[in-house]
């Protein structure tokens, strides 16, 4: 039953991916996008990876759409060239195309237990996770301490897009001071978005600061947390304006955030060092090495989780403050 | 059977090319991005199935008794991908923002031709 299922999500997202290519209207690709999105999440779900489908939910269905539809409002929304090439190009992508399906007949069959991508290091994880680690969450176990050093790269990943973004964008609000009012009303007048956002604001700030604090037991940790509360953040700004967003978390908060995250993950990895063990090893952050660990791990989320919201938001209002 | 465990990479195929046939044969800064967010979507597809086992659940302990877990490796290593893909896409953004301010126009053909000038 759950392979029918997984085979007909996979359809219907080739048919939006075949859309999305296919329409010259590019407000139409993006909200296409968003659907193709939430599609791969219920695929992740049904392929066992609730923590990777509730990031992509978060991120690609959620700020991916707010930022491709703010770079549009800056750019243009009709596609207005042919494609180049294109029979060229058609007769190149299905040969690689044909040639990557040929070459799936040799990977181990779907599930298959005994797949090398299953007997290699994974078992090593899922049975030293309790005993190292003490948490049920495998994933963010391997994320947060086995893996520390990746995601900690990752986050500075995060920071420098961030960081580019800004120097892009950035700093070119003063030529369109003037026609500030007209666009920063946001919708205020509309009676129902604005009801219906006021009771749900609260609840998706709610349900991000759950998914930060409860991702060692569930699915859930810093990356999804930093999104959600981004987004609803954004959701605040998209309702009462953006002036308004930026009075309650001000640009300069942004930046502080942005820059806290990466810190505060550092700071961990270097207290592990004075404490005499190695860099980001927190088993001797405290008496009892497990202890140690899952503190490790609650400090380090919050710094991915206060980085990717810093980022995210000063992203936004970085497309949003061009527009003005 | 045996041939529907395969449908999962067939379709990784088909996105990925999708993806990537837009990245070569559109003109539109924009399109080519979202051609690069779908291709990205597949190589997200490709090691989420990878990672699945028959019978298995999420990799989170229950609070009592043995259960078959899937390989939650893959899962961490997508995790952090999609949130470093939004940061880049939302870098590749700003640029062509940039490029619509200084030359008017987001299709590479009509950019080209500006620089020709």
């Amino acid at each position: 039953m759950i392979v029918i299922f997984g085979i007909f999500l996979l359809t219907l997202l080739v048919i939006t991916a075949i859309a999305i290519v296919r329409t010259d209207n590019l407000f139409v690709a993006v909200m296409l996008m968003g659907i193709a999105s939430l599609l791969i999440a219920a695929n992740f779900f049904l392929l066992d990876a609730a923590d990777v489908a509730l990031t992509e939910a978060a991120v690609g269905a959620g700020i991916s759409t707010v930022l491709f539809l703010g770079a549009l409002a800056l750019t243009s929304e009709r596609e207005r060239a042919k494609s180049s090439n294109r029979l060229l190009s058609f007769t190149v992508v299905v040969a690689a195309a044909l040639i990557v399906i040929y070459a799936t007949f040799d990977k181990p069959r779907f599930g298959d237990p005994e797949a090398p991508a299953q007997t290699h290091v994974a078992p090593w994880y899922l049975e030293k996770t309790p005993e190292y680690i003490g948490i049920p969450n495998v994933v963010t176990a391997v994320l947060g301490s086995f893996r520390g050093y990746d995601t900690l790269g990752e986050v500075f990943v995060v920071f420098t897009a961030g960081i580019g973004v800004l120097f892009l964008l950035g700093g070119g609000g003063a030529a369109g001071a003037l026609s500030q009012d007209k666009i920063n009303e946001g919708l205020r007048h509309h009676l129902i978005p604005r009801v219906v956002g006021r009771v749900l604001i609260p609840f998706i700030l709610l349900f991000g600061l759950y998914v930060q604090f409860h991702g060692e037991y569930g699915p859930g940790g810093g990356f999804q947390a930093g999104a959600i509360v981004a987004a609803a953040i954004i959701l605040y700004a998209l309702l009462e304006g953006e002036q308004r967003a930026l009075s309650v978390l001000p640009e300069r908060v942004l930046l502080g955030l942005m820059a806290c995250g990466p810190l505060l993950y550092g700071a961990v990895g270097l207290a592990g060092i004075v404490l005499g063990g190695n860099f980001l090893d927190y088993s001797v952050l405290s008496p009892d090495p497990v202890k140690g660990q899952q503190l490790g791990i609650l400090l380090i989320e919050a710094g991915v989780g206060i980085s990717v919201t810093g980022v995210l938001l000063a992203i936004f209002h970085a497309f949003a403050a061009r527009g003005r | 059977m045996e041939l529907l465990g395969l449908y999962n990479y067939w379709v990784f195929a088909i996105l990925l090319m999708i993806g990537f046939y837009a990245v070569i044969a559109k003109r539109n800064l924009v399109k080519k991005l979202i051609g690069l967010s779908l291709f990205q979507a597949a190589v997200f597809l490709l090691y989420i199935t990878m990672g699945k086992v028959d019978g298995g659940t999420a990799p989170i302990f229950p609070e009592a008794g043995a259960v078959v877990f899937s390989n939650p490796l893959p899962q961490v290593l997508i995790l952090t991908a999609i949130v470093v893909g939004i940061s880049t896409t939302a870098l590749g953004l700003g640029i062509v923002v940039r490029v619509k301010e200084e030359y008017g126009s987001i299709e590479e053909h009509e950019i080209q031709e500006i620089d020709e000038r």
